[in-house]
């Protein structure tokens, strides 16, 4: 018996090791690059030999010619993505609230325009969009991608909250009713402590789409000092000569973030967000 | 399937025959509404039916199926579709099934396993593409340490490059859609496992009268959904081969937003006009499934 459990175990090692490879190698590198001399960067090492922080110091004091903004680049990403996280929870909630619990009337067919534009994709709804923005004299301008950015997180939020809602036992908005509350009161003082895991999930979700994005953001944004850093990243790639190993290192900086507020909330997302994602 | 299919709950407020004025409670329903609804009026009504005016006129049609590019997006995009996504599919349910299971060392793993998903997917595309270099890629400079040869130029072949955009791809988006299907098998019921292990079943007997028709559904789900996200996918390709070599790698989505780029707006329409048999029959079912 012992010999068939050694066995099994050994399988799953072999399972094991190639999807640690897999999952861990590219970020392994872009690690070995930030932390590597262009030199050593470039002469195929799988180590850091010589560790060195040079390139991040580079990043820091803006001494390179891709990285003159980079503080308010990197400002402009939390800017962004902080509006974004806040304006799309204050809509969602809102909208799931009034759906959900105040049954307003058209909630069902306004539920299904969410659903219809989370499943555009995203790239297709970018050239209308860049247009229309255009139209709306919003070109260049951070609002222009704030305003992308919350039509894009919104509807998923508002769906996974709806189904969040739909849960709460229906006694309680009676009883607040017939206690004299206000619908503000109502969602105030019942609906949203109640709904706090929800409500944690897709704010992060939705401020981490926006810090994530790349497409909509080179497309609304081209001001050196509007842009965000995921655009600044892109520009890396205008040269030949670009110097890799700072763009790691400034792609390390940009990544560290989102990665950290993950695992940080990750309870809340991996159950928030799977829970509405696919349930079948 | 009762996603939205939830208990009938009494209207807030009982509108009665007559009633002309709204209730403080249906005024406030339509008053928290409103932000969603101008948001959606604004930025998804309007730009969708002027981009579909933007597309309108035949020429423009000829002269996508003119450009040799367009088909070649178009079986790259069906390549992507039907080889990479089932692909990954099939790969996250067998994860899933490696991932439910409780030794410590799995937990770790799983933990690690999410990195792809939650780092942003610029700077890891990047670091792939260097690590890819013919010259100075570390990928190359291994092959060249243990062979002796020179590893292939892998960004200028087209179907290496495409291959390369797919494996991109399937990176990024393997731990989410595992996680997906690690809860679809938590929600099996583990009694059912334990019957199936009195009467001796095999673990390939557990997967096929257990575990698949319970996560059947879930499974196709989130094969279309899977499906039509990735139409719109422009960084896998975009950032790791930017189209290239000589613009035969380009999909859909990356083949619209270059002619935005060469300020060709009613080929960049009309490319996501042409993308729409791809995509409705995908969302109907969606809506279908979801909407319930």
């Amino acid at each position: 018996m012992n010999a068939r459990k050694a066995l099994a175990e050994a399988r799953l090692i072999l399972i094991g090791i190639p999807v640690a490879l897999w999952t861990l190698v590219p970020i392994y590198h872009m690690f070995l690059f930030a932390l590597s001399s262009k030199q050593d960067a470039f002469s195929g090492e799988l180590l850091p030999l010589h560790p060195t922080l040079n390139n991040f110091r580079i990043v820091f004091e803006e001494k390179h010619y891709f990285l003159i903004h980079f503080w308010r680049q990197l400002g402009n990403s939390l800017f962004i993505a902080i509006t974004v996280g806040v304006v799309t929870l204050v809509v969602a909630a809102a909208a799931a609230f009034s759906i959900s619990r105040l049954k307003a009337r058209g909630g069902r067919l306004i539920m299904n325009c969410a659903l219809f534009t989370y499943f555009i994709p995203a790239a297709f709804l970018a050239v209308p969009m860049y247009k229309a923005m255009g139209v709306y004299g919003l070109l260049n301008s951070q609002w222009a991608l704030i305003l992308a950015m919350i039509t894009l997180a919104s509807p998923y939020a508002i769906w996974v909250l709806k189904q969040a809602s739909d849960k709460l036992p229906y006694e309680l908005d009676e009883a607040a009713r017939i206690d004299g509350a206000t619908p503000l009161q109502l969602f105030r003082l019942v609906y949203v402590p109640l709904m706090v895991p929800s409500l944690v999930a897709i704010g992060t979700y939705a401020l981490l789409l926006a810090w994530n994005e790349y497409l909509y953001a080179f497309l609304l944004l081209s001001n050196d000092k509007d842009i965000t850093l995921a655009v600044a990243l892109g520009h890396f790639l205008s040269a030949d000569d670009s110097p890799w190993e700072v763009l790691m290192a400034t792609g390390l900086i940009y990544a560290l973030p989102p990665a950290a507020i993950y695992y940080v909330f990750r309870r809340y997302m991996v159950s928030g967000l799977t829970a509405g994602a696919v349930k079948s | 399937m009762s996603t939205l299919a939830l208990p009938q709950i009494e209207p807030a407020v009982p509108s009665g025959p007559g009633r002309k004025r709204l209730s403080p409670w249906q005024t406030w329903g339509f008053i928290l509404l409103a932000p969603y609804v101008v948001v959606f009026l604004v930025f998804v009504i309007y730009p969708v039916f002027y981009g579909l005016w933007l597309a309108r006129h035949p020429q423009s049609y000829v002269d996508l199926v003119n450009d040799p590019i367009f088909f070649g997006s178009v079986v790259n995009t069906l390549i992507f579709l039907i080889a990479a996504i089932n692909l990954k599919m099939m790969v996250a349910l067998f994860l899933s099934g490696f991932f439910v299971r409780t030794q410590p060392w799995i937990r770790w793993l799983s933990v690690l396993f999410i990195l792809p998903w939650a780092v942003p997917s610029i700077p890891t595309i990047l670091s792939v593409r260097f690590m890819l270099n013919p010259e100075w890629g570390i990928v190359n400079q291994v092959i060249f340490r243990l062979t002796g040869a020179d590893g292939p130029n892998w960004l200028n072949d087209r179907w290496l490059a495409l291959s390369m955009a797919m494996a991109m791809h399937v990176w990024k988006s393997l731990p989410f859609w595992t996680m997906i299907l690690i809860a679809g098998r938590l929600s099996i019921p583990g009694e059912l496992y334990e019957a199936a292990s009195v009467d001796g079943a095999k673990a390939w007997q557990k997967f096929r009268f257990i575990t698949w028709p319970s996560i059947r559904a879930l499974y196709l789900t989130s094969l279309l959904l899977s499906m039509i996200w990735t139409l719109g996918d422009f960084n896998s390709v975009y950032l790791l081969t930017g189209g290239g070599p000589a613009d035969l790698t380009h999909v859909l989505a990356t083949l619209g937003i270059r002619y935005l780029r060469l300020d060709q707006v009613d080929l960049s329409m009309a490319t996501i006009v042409c993308a729409l048999p791809l995509v409705l029959p995908l969302v109907y079912f969606m809506m279908k499934r979801l909407s319930r």
